[in-house]
């Protein structure tokens, strides 16, 4: 079958198989080879992309199930030369080793700060729940978050975050990080099952 | 946490927190791990596995998947048996099918390969294979393993008739039992340390690409250890050495599992042989965890001895140690149980005995591959559960008992009864200041609040004594390779350099440290020095990284040979300067005529003049390079304090992680954002197996924890906010006093996380009871019988 999206902004179409999984589509068939296949069973995360502006786990995600919409995976987070502020964030606070696991974390972590720009430490933790990292301990993880959420609120004149997690419910970021709505695969037919959810 | 404890001992412009190099790719996802390789024409593998734990092959009938259109080659035991590959040495001198052909051992054993012209085909075809198995009883319990009747296992090898593998010893058998003899209070415990999974995220893979012309092997593979590697396919495939190059590009963590050669790394290079094409096969997360190393898996019986005022005088154990269907364990040849004999760990005994008998199970190979500094991790459990059961016994607190009997500076260089020189430590000083942070006084004072009011604390002690850094070659060795690393080192006229090192980063951050190492003996910054590694034909022989060994060893020949650059330069500058080189000292990062700065040279100007028409001295052919080969002489031995604070509800069993302080002491630091890290994620590995990790069985042989629905690994919300701390004792044989650090905090804080909930309990009469701590085992524990983790046997 035909399917057609946009990835980062450029429009792909390609005859795949309809049983073809989003991570394939995208590694294999793209050549975007970022996104990672760790689990079978939704439960590693590094296969985590955006479907339209909802972080999903690629891995149980259909390519068919994507026809028509937007994908960002972590290739897409640095714009027109300049890193996003979670890129620099995992730099600056050795929020990887492997390397494996991190465009997941990152893309859940922007959908976070998207919805929550001053998330807590325990809220970080929440969103990334459902993601597993097996090198950091995450400790550092949750600092490389934070440091974006300061530098976004710094470079945005707001003052530097204080992690409060004052912000909105969807702060929580328990439905993006779980994946427990997005990664079934439901997510993709409505492409916003956890951000619907989030705010309950 | 980590500000509140400045940072001593690390001197040094080059050594410090820097950014690492590695980041910039990895946060574009511009990495390239082995499944992002793709080749012109390359075909894709993918294996069928036994569902049976044992059981006799009666027939395979593979004409259906043959059949198949996108089906290039199907291959089975019996066609690699025609090409003498049917079965390939293991690392512990035992051997191991490739793909079965007489029967299969455990579940999820290599029957048969499917070569395909994509992966979604190979697998397809793995359904149109007919295998027809009769099936065999089952052996899963290690303690059955050597019972008269046992089914045996290993009926390949002629001549065996049980499933016995080794007993092995170290100690002083009789001195230890004087000392039990005479000894005021004994204790005993059996404890198990269950078998677990590394699971590193990215599992095992590998592409190979064979030129049937040339007869060049390219294998692009997960390995932590490219070099052996390469020796162990010419000496399996052979193949000849110089005609097989390795690649280890971007590996996603390896912790051990990536250590061994597995059967699909061969099935894909005689895949690529047979086809003519390049292969690649990358295994699914099921067959990392059900058929790749797994690791502990050590039924112990520990017993101490002590005086009532609570010397410790004495420990002895004996281990029956479960290898599963093939003896895999990926150590030094010469050490059957590993390093497991440092048992005694950080105290001051008089004598120590211990016993480990290897047996068969139905179960996966390994034993020795996930972060345990060679079975280290099983003995610092031992003597650490040992000593809180014998704090328990005398009544005294576990911090006090532990202060009392640590080892003392001025002990050091320190021979322990079973033979081990530690090299350096100031044991007192690490847990003092492990106590402080914790503020440990006052958690006892909540303890007993808290009880009083019905309420269960924990507050569990850990220290523990590594020995990483293996060689020296003169006693350690893998199949007959001494375990020493290589090093080169080009300097380039512009006065840039490139390190060549035999050992692999799996995310440790070898090419930031080693940049760091060389920038600080040559005065360059370390965005100066490229370090090239993880490719057999760019670099250096050596073993590869495992053990913590990358900078015990290869650290320290990055430094050596950097010192030899040094040497050489200072030849070529008494030149330029024209003075004798006895007359030149080394400051600032420069060669300057003694007490003159104004008379220096850097290695920028130095190199440039080495490649120049100066007239070169006597011994210089005209440029700065070096390579060295470093065998070290003993090995690091970092050590730390570790205390664990936990909540444990009585009603339902969930234990509630606190607070994790954790005290380490890896001598100098080149990078200490790096050394935090790999704490950071070694006290997440000791979270996973105290409380959630294991592989068990069921009494078929069925594996139970095969993904990770069934096999839990932290997340971090499990993880507590770590707190850390730091002394610096440097090893005083090591060229830049540095120890290694990578599995430190994976060996050591299991054991505080159970001394911990089992100090929660105490009051409730619960002695002992088995990782994983789950909810279920804690709860049972409580009521009296705590479970057999390993086994799910009613």
């Amino acid at each position: 079958m035909q399917v057609t999206m946009t990835v980062n902004g450029t429009v792909y179409s390609r005859e795949v198989e309809a049983r073809l999984l989003l991570i394939h589509f995208l590694r294999d068939s793209l050549g975007l080879t970022g996104s990672h296949w760790g689990c079978d069973t939704s439960n590693c995360g590094a296969c985590v992309v955006w479907l339209d502006d909802t972080p999903v786990k690629s891995c149980t995600v259909l390519a068919a199930m994507a026809d028509g919409h937007r994908l960002l995976t972590v290739e897409g987070l640095e714009r027109g030369g300049k890193l996003d502020p979670v890129q620099q964030g995992f730099t600056e606070c050795h929020g990887l080793q492997c390397g494996f696991c991190t465009p997941g974390m990152m893309l859940t972590a922007r959908w976070l700060l998207d919805h929550n720009p001053d998330p807590s430490p325990e809220q970080i933790r929440a969103a990334l729940s459902g993601q597993i990292c097996r090198c950091t301990g995450y400790e550092n993880i949750v600092r490389s978050v934070r440091w974006a959420a300061e530098h976004e609120a710094a470079e945005a004149g707001n003052g530097i975050g204080t992690g409060t997690g004052t912000a909105d419910a969807a702060g929580t970021g328990h439905a993006a990080g779980t994946g427990d709505a997005a990664g079934t695969g439901d997510a993709a037919g409505t492409g916003d099952a956890a951000a619907q959810e989030a705010p309950a | 946490m980590t500000a509140a404890h400045p940072r001593e001992g690390t001197g040094g412009p080059a050594y410090g927190p820097v950014r690492r190099k590695e980041d910039a790719r990895f946060i574009r996802g511009r990495g390239t791990f082995v499944d992002d390789i793709q080749l012109p024409g390359m075909l894709h593998g993918a294996i069928l596995r036994s569902p049976l734990a044992h059981a006799r092959i009666v027939s395979i009938d593979i004409a259906a998947a043959q059949a198949h259109p996108k089906v290039e080659a199907v291959i089975t035991g019996q066609d690699l048996a025609g090409r003498a590959l049917a079965w390939m040495p293991t690392l512990s001198q035992d051997v191991q099918a490739v793909l079965a052909t007489d029967k299969v051992r455990f579940q999820g054993q290599e029957v048969a390969f499917v070569v395909a012209q994509d992966r979604y085909a190979a697998r397809d075809a793995l359904e149109l294979i007919n295998v027809e198995y009769e099936q065999l009883p089952v052996v899963i319990d290690a303690n059955r393993a050597l019972e008269d009747g046992a089914p045996v296992i290993r009926d390949d090898v002629e001549g065996r008739t049980d499933n016995h593998i080794f007993d092995w010893e170290a100690g002083d058998k009789a001195a230890t039992d004087a000392v039990f003899a005479a000894a005021d209070v004994v204790v005993a415990q059996d404890m198990l340390y269950p078998r677990s999974h590394p699971a590193p995220l990215e599992t095992c893979g590998t592409v190979a690409d064979f030129n049937p012309v040339s007869g060049q092997l390219t294998v692009w593979s997960t390995t932590q250890a490219p070099h052996a590697h390469r020796t162990l396919y010419a000496l399996v495939a052979g193949l000849p050495g110089h005609k097989i190059r390795i690649i280890s590009p971007d590996v996603g963590g390896g912790f051990g599992n990536k250590v061994p050669i597995y059967p699909g790394y061969i099935c894909a290079v005689v895949g690529s042989i047979v086809t003519g094409r390049p292969v690649k096969w990358v295994e699914d997360r099921s067959e990392n965890l059900m058929s790749t190393s797994f690791a502990r898996d050590y039924h112990m019986h520990g017993e101490i001895a002590a005086t009532r005022d609570g010397r410790i005088l004495g420990l002895r154990a004996r281990v029956l140690a479960d290898h599963g269907a093939f003896n895999g364990a990926a150590q030094p040849t010469k050490f059957p149980a590993g390093f497991f004999h440092i048992f005694t760990g950080s105290y001051d005994l008089q004598a120590a005995h211990c016993e480990v008998t290897g047996v068969y199970t139905n179960k996966a190979p390994g034993g020795v591959a996930y972060s345990c500094s060679f079975r280290i991790t099983e003995a610092v459990y031992l003597v650490e559960r040992m000593v809180d059961l014998l704090a328990h016994e005398l009544g005294a607190d576990a911090g006090e008992l532990r202060m009392k009997n640590l080892l003392r500076p001025e002990q050091f260089p320190y021979t322990c009864p079973t033979g081990w020189e530690y090299d350096s430590g100031d044991y007192p000083r690490a847990l003092q200041l492990a106590m402080e942070i914790a503020g440990y006084d006052s958690l006892r004072r909540e303890q007993a609040e808290k009880l009083a009011n019905g309420e269960y604390m924990g507050i569990g002690l850990s220290f523990f004594t590594e020995g990483v850094g293996a060689g020296p070659r003169a006693h350690m060795d893998v199949l007959g390779l001494g375990m020493a690393d290589g090093a080169d080192l080009r300097i380039h006229p512009t006065g840039k350099a490139v390190l060549a090192i035999s050992v692999q980063t799996q995310g440790q951050g070898h090419e930031t440290t080693f940049a760091q190492i060389v920038g600080q003996e040559l005065g360059l910054p370390p965005d100066d020095v490229e370090v090239v590694h993880g490719d057999t034909d760019r670099t250096p022989f050596g073993l590869g990284t495992y053990g913590s060994r990358s900078t015990p060893v290869s650290g320290a020949a990055a430094a050596v040979v950097a010192r030899k650059v040094r040497e050489r330069a200072r030849i070529v500058a008494s030149a330029m300067l024209e003075v004798s080189p006895a007359d030149l000292e080394w400051e600032n990062g420069k060669w300057q005529v003694r007490g003159d700065p104004e008379k220096a040279r850097t290695i920028a100007e130095i190199a440039m003049a080495a490649h120049s028409a100066l007239e070169l001295p006597d011994g210089i052919e005209g440029h700065l390079d070096a390579e060295t080969v470093y065998n070290p002489p003993n090995l690091t031995y970092p050590f730390g304090a570790y205390i664990c604070v936990t909540d444990v509800d009585p009603g339902t069993g969930q234990v509630s992680l606190r607070r994790f302080i954790a005290v380490d002491d890896c001598g100098v630091q080149i990078n200490p954002m790096i050394v935090e890290g790999q704490v950071h994620g070694g006290l997440a590995d000791g979270v996973g197996m105290a409380m959630m990790q294991v592989i068990a069985f069921d009494e078929d042989g069925n594996c139970l924890g095969g993904s990770f629905m069934d096999y839990l690994l932290p997340t971090a919300v499990e993880c507590p906010s770590w707190e850390l701390g730091e002394t610096v004792t440097p090893s005083p044989h090591h060229p830049i006093g540095a120890k290694g650090i990578g599995e430190s905090a994976t060996v050591g804080s299991p054991a505080a996380i159970v001394n911990s909930v089992l100090d929660a309990l105490r009051p409730l009469g619960v002695r002992h009871a088995d990782m994983p701590l789950t909810p279920a085992n804690v709860w049972s524990a409580i009521q009296g019988r705590p479970l057999r983790t390993d086994l799910a046997i009613t």
